[in-house]
C-alpha cells in the first residue's frame, strides 16, 4: 500500500512538472462532464445513505417540498409557501401546481401523501426514517394543499424536508427509481453506464445544460488526468488535496475551496476508563494540534473545529482555544488522573482524513505519554466494531450529516455521551421553531459538549473543487450531499 | 484420449463444488452487516431489519447456500443488493469490457514475448540476447499500476492521443472502445509479455541442446526449419503453462489496472462489490473466476495432450 501512495504521489509530482495542461477538442456549451471519485450504488435517495446517490439526482432529478441551498438555508421547492399553526405542530404546504413528473403524470398533494407515508411505514427502508419521526399524519387537503400534523413539535421540519431522503417519488415509478428514477426535477435520467457513468437530459429546452454527466473515477491522480486531458470539465470535490497545488496555478482552471458539514473528529468512547474520565479527554484535546493535522494531512486543506459544528454556520461557536495545542496541560491532566502510561487503540476508517490523519494523531499522543496502537479497518469493519459493537478506545471519523448535533442526545449512540442537561437542551431545540431562539440553543449546546471534552474535535473538511474556467454556478460549499446543476452554465 | 478427459472433467466438477463452499463459508466470517453498511450510521434497528429481510439475509445459512446452487444450476441469478438488478447481467456486462481487455492483453504480451525470446536464445551471450532479458528485467520490476499512470501523462495528458480514463461502451463503435483499451492493455501486457519472454528462451535454450536438435540439423535441414518446427513445438509445454496461468491472472489481475483507467469492468465490480458487502455479487464473481482458471487448467491440460503424446497416458 505504502508502494502504491508512493507510487501516486510520485505521479502527481510528474504531473505538475510535465507538459502544460492540454485541452482537447472545445466542448460544447450546453453539456457539462463532472467527475466523481464514487459510483451510487443506487439512484433512489429514498432508499440508501450513499451520499453519491444525492449527489447525483438530488435537486437535478428528484425534488422535495423545500431544498436546501448553497448557503445551508431552507428554500421552497414543491411547496410554493407555507404555514405554521402556533403551537407548531400543524404545517399547511401550498404545492406548485402545473409540476409533471418525468414520465409525463401530474404532481400533486396525493404523490406527497404517498412519498412520505412510503418513508415512515413499517416496512420503510428510508435511510433517514427519523427525519420523519414526528409526523403523526400527513392529509391531501386538496390537489395542491398538503398537512402535516407533528405528535411534538419539530424545530427542523422544513430542514428536513429538503433532505434528499425526503424528495417527492411518484407511486407509478416509485418502485424502479433504483434503476430508472423518475422525479420533478429540471433534468431527467437518459442512461447508466454501470461503473462509467450516468447522463441526465434537460426537460426544457430554456435550461442553459441540455446534458449533464456523472462520470465515476475511482482513482483520484487519474481524475486529475481527466481533468488535463479534457475528458470532464469538472471534479467537484477533489480526493487528492496534493494534486489542487497544481491546479491553483493552472490559468485553464479555476480552483474553488469550499467548506462541508463535515466535522472530523477523534471520538472516545466515552463509557470506557479510563476514557470515562473528562481529566483524560480533556488531556487528548489538549494533546492534538488541529493545524499540524490539517497541514500534514490535508495539505493545509481544512478549518479547526472545537466543537461539533460547521464554522459556517451563523449558530457557530468558535471554541478552539478551550482546548489549544498544550502538551504539557495534557500531561498535567493525566497526571492528576492517574492515567500515565495509557495505552490505547485508534481504529482509522479508509478515507485519507482517517489515515493520514491518524498517524499524526497517534506521534502527538505519544508526546504525551500516551501510547496508540492503530488499527485500520475497512467502513464494514468500523460499523461492525466501532458504530456497533462498542468495541474501540479511539477513532477518527467524519461526521457528514448537516446540522447534527443532535446525536449528542441519542442513548447508546457509538461514543457513548450521556449527559442529562444535553438532552434537555436538545430536547427544547426540537420543540423551538423560532431561529434566533435555535441558534441560542444551538450555541448552548456546542458550549457544553466541549466542555465535557467528548470527543477532540479535530477539522472540518474542506470541498476541493476543480473546474474548466467558464463554468458558472457550481457550488463552493457543500450542505448537503448534492450536485446541483440546476443553475449552473457556460460563460 | 476420452478417459483422460472424463478424469480431468471430474476433478474439473469437484473442485467447483469445493470452491463454491469454500466461498460461501468465507464470505458467512467476513465481518460486516450488508444492510447497515446501505443504510448508514442514521439507520434505525427496524428499518435494517425491514432491510435484511427484503435481502434474505434473514435466513439460515444452509438455506441461503442451497438456494444460490439451486439458482446457478437453473440459470437464475440473484439480485445485487446494491446495484438491485440481476447479477448475471452486471456481470454480463463487465465481462464485455474485461474479456477483450484480457484476451487483447494476452495477444499483445504473445506477439511480443515469443519472437523475443527466441530471438534472445539463438543469440545466447550475445548483445541482442543481454538486450532482450534487460527488456524483460525492466518489465517484470515495473509495477504495472505506475505505468498505468505514467501511460496516461504521457499519451493522454500530454499527447492526448487516447482518452484518460473510461470506457465509451462498445455501442460508441467497436474502434472507439477497442481504441480506449489500447493503454490498458499494454499496462497488462508489459509484466506479461516480460516473464513470458524469460519463460520463451529458457524453454527454446534448453531444445536447442537437445539430440533430436543435432539430429534434426545433421539431417541438413535450414536453421529456420529447425527452430519453428522443431524446436518452438517441443519448447511449448513451459510456454503453454504459464499462457494459462497468465489468461486467469489478467482476467483477476485487472483490479489495479480497471482501477486505474475506470474501466467498468470485473475487477471494479469485484473491488466494489467487496467494499460494499454485496455478498451475492462477490460470490458469482469468484466462482466465475474460480471457474475461468479450472477450466483453462483443464484446456492446457488438453493442450499438453494435443502437443505431447506422452501427456495423455500420463494424465
Amino acid at each position: 500500500m505504502n508502494k502504491l501512495l508512493f507510487a501516486l504521489a510520485f505521479a502527481a509530482a510528474l504531473g505538475t512538472v510535465a507538459v502544460p495542461a492540454h485541452i482537447a477538442q472545445a466542448q460544447a456549451k450546453d453539456s457539462l462532464t463532472l467527475g466523481f471519485t464514487l459510483e451510487p450504488p443506487h439512484l433512489d435517495p429514498t432508499a440508501g445513505a450513499a451520499g453519491a446517490i444525492d449527489a447525483t439526482v438530488y435537486s437535478n432529478v428528484f425534488q422535495g417540498l423545500t431544498r436546501i441551498d448553497e448557503t445551508g438555508a431552507v428554500q421552497p421547492q414543491l411547496a410554493e409557501s407555507w404555514d405554521v399553526s402556533d403551537d407548531g405542530l400543524v404545517y399547511t404546504f401550498n404545492l406548485k401546481t402545473g409540476v409533471k413528473f418525468h414520465d409525463g403524470t401530474d404532481f400533486d398533494a396525493s404523490d406527497v401523501v404517498f412519498s412520505f407515508d412510503r418513508a415512515r411505514a413499517e416496512d420503510s427502508v428510508n435511510a433517514q426514517k427519523q427525519l420523519f419521526a414526528a409526523i403523526e399524519t400527513v392529509e391531501a387537503v386538496d390537489p395542491s394543499t398538503v398537512r402535516i400534523t407533528l405528535s411534538r413539535p419539530e424545530g427542523a421540519l422544513l430542514f428536513n424536508l429538503g433532505w434528499g431522503d425526503a424528495v417527492i417519488v411518484a407511486p407509478e415509478s416509485a418502485e424502479n427509481n433504483k434503476t430508472n428514477p423518475v422525479g420533478t426535477g429540471p433534468f431527467k435520467f437518459a442512461r447508466w453506464v454501470k461503473g462509467d457513468r450516468v447522463e441526465l437530459e434537460a426537460v426544457s429546452k430554456d435550461q442553459p445544460l441540455q446534458k449533464v454527466t456523472f462520470r465515476f473515477i475511482p482513482d483520484p491522480s487519474a481524475q486529475v488526468a481527466a481533468l488535463k486531458a479534457g475528458d470532464i470539465d469538472a471534479v467537484t470535490n477533489l480526493n487528492a488535496p496534493e494534486a489542487v497545488l497544481a491546479f491553483e496555478s493552472d490559468p485553464g482552471f479555476e480552483v474553488a475551496i469550499g467548506s462541508t458539514e463535515g466535522e472530523t473528529i477523534l471520538a472516545m468512547n466515552n463509557t470506557r476508563a479510563p476514557l470515562n474520565d473528562v481529566r483524560v479527554r480533556r488531556a487528548i484535546s489538549h494533546a492534538i494540534d488541529r493545524k499540524a493535522i490539517v497541514d500534514g494531512a490535508m495539505f493545509g486543506f481544512g478549518t479547526p473545529i472545537g466543537t461539533h459544528f460547521a464554522p459556517h454556520h451563523p449558530a457557530y461557536v468558535d471554541l478552539t482555544e478551550t482546548y489549544a495545542h498544550d502538551p504539557e496541560k495534557a500531561k498535567a491532566l493525566l497526571k492528576e488522573a492517574g492515567a500515565e502510561n495509557l495505552k490505547l487503540t485508534l481504529k482509522l476508517p479508509p478515507p485519507t482524513y482517517a489515515r493520514r490523519g491518524g498517524e499524526i494523531v497517534a506521534a502527538q499522543l505519544a508526546a504525551v505519554g500516551i501510547e496508540v496502537e492503530i488499527i485500520p479497518v475497512e467502513w464494514a469493519q468500523w460499523l461492525e466494531q466501532v458504530f456497533r459493537g462498542d468495541d474501540f478506545d479511539l477513532t477518527i471519523v467524519s461526521h457528514t450529516e448537516p446540522m447534527d448535533i443532535g446525536i449528542y442526545a441519542r442513548d447508546k449512540y457509538y461514543f457513548n455521551y450521556d449527559s442529562p442537561i444535553l438532552k434537555a437542551v436538545i430536547a427544547r431545540l426540537n420543540n423551538t421553531s423560532d431561529p434566533e431562539a435555535r441558534d441560542a440553543l444551538l450555541a448552548v449546546a456546542q458550549e457544553i459538549i466541549t466542555a465535557d471534552a467528548v470527543n477532540a474535535y479535530m477539522f472540518q473538511l474542506a470541498k476541493l473543487g476543480v473546474w474548466r474556467k467558464g463554468l458558472d454556478g457550481m457550488w463552493r460549499n457543500a450542505p448537503v450531499q448534492a450536485t446541483d446543476v440546476t443553475g449552473v452554465s457556460w460563460k | 484420449m476420452f478417459a483422460f478427459l472424463a478424469r480431468r472433467l471430474l476433478v474439473l466438477l469437484a473442485t467447483l463444488f469445493v470452491a463454491s463452499l469454500a466461498i460461501f463459508v468465507v464470505l458467512e466470517i467476513l465481518p460486516g452487516d450488508p444492510a447497515l453498511l446501505i443504510l448508514g450510521i442514521e439507520a434505525q434497528d427496524d428499518t435494517l431489519a425491514a432491510l435484511r429481510a427484503q435481502m434474505g439475509l434473514d435466513r439460515p445459512a444452509p438455506v441461503r447456500y442451497l438456494t444460490w446452487i439451486g439458482g446457478l444450476l437453473s440459470g437464475t441469478s440473484g439480485i445485487s443488493h446494491t446495484y438491485s438488478v440481476p447479477v448475471f447481467e452486471l456481470i454480463g456486462e463487465r465481462l464485455a469490457v474485461t474479456a477483450p481487455l484480457a484476451v487483447l492483453a494476452l495477444l499483445l504480451s504473445t506477439a511480443v514475448a515469443i519472437p523475443l525470446g527466441m530471438f534472445a536464445a539463438t543469440r545466447r551471450g550475445r548483445p541482442g540476447d543481454y538486450g532482450v532479458m534487460g527488456f524483460s528485467q525492466i518489465g517484470m520490476a515495473i509495477p504495472n499500476f505506475w505505468f498505468a499512470i505514467l501511460s496516461i501523462l504521457v499519451f493522454a495528458v500530454a499527447l492526448g492521443w487516447f482518452p484518460a480514463a473510461g470506457f465509451p461502451g462498445w455501442e460508441a463503435g467497436v474502434g472507439i472502445a477497442l481504441w480506449a483499451l489500447v493503454l490498458p492493455a499494454v499496462s497488462l501486457a508489459l509484466p506479461e509479455a516480460a516473464i513470458l519472454a524469460r519463460v520463451t528462451r529458457s524453454s527454446v535454450l534448453e531444445t536447442l541442446g537437445a539430440e533430436y536438435v543435432r539430429t534434426a540439423r545433421a539431417k541438413g535441414l535450414d536453421e529456420r526449419r529447425v527452430l519453428w518446427g522443431h524446436v518452438l513445438r517441443n519448447a511449448l509445454i513451459p510456454m503453454t503453462t504459464i499462457l494459462g496461468l497468465q489468461f486467469a491472472f489478467l482476467l483477476a489481475g485487472s483490479i489495479v489496472v480497471e482501477n486505474v483507467f475506470a474501466l467498468p469492468g470485473l475487477g471494479r465490480l469485484i473491488f466494489q462489490a467487496v467494499s460494499q458487502r454485496d455478498l451475492v455479487v462477490v460470490r458469482d464473481v469468484v466462482l466465475l473466476l474460480v471457474a475461468v482458471v479450472v477450466v483453462v487448467n483443464f484446456l492446457v491440460d488438453v493442450a499438453y495432450a494435443a502437443i505431447d503424446p506422452r501427456a495423455r497416458r500420463a494424465g
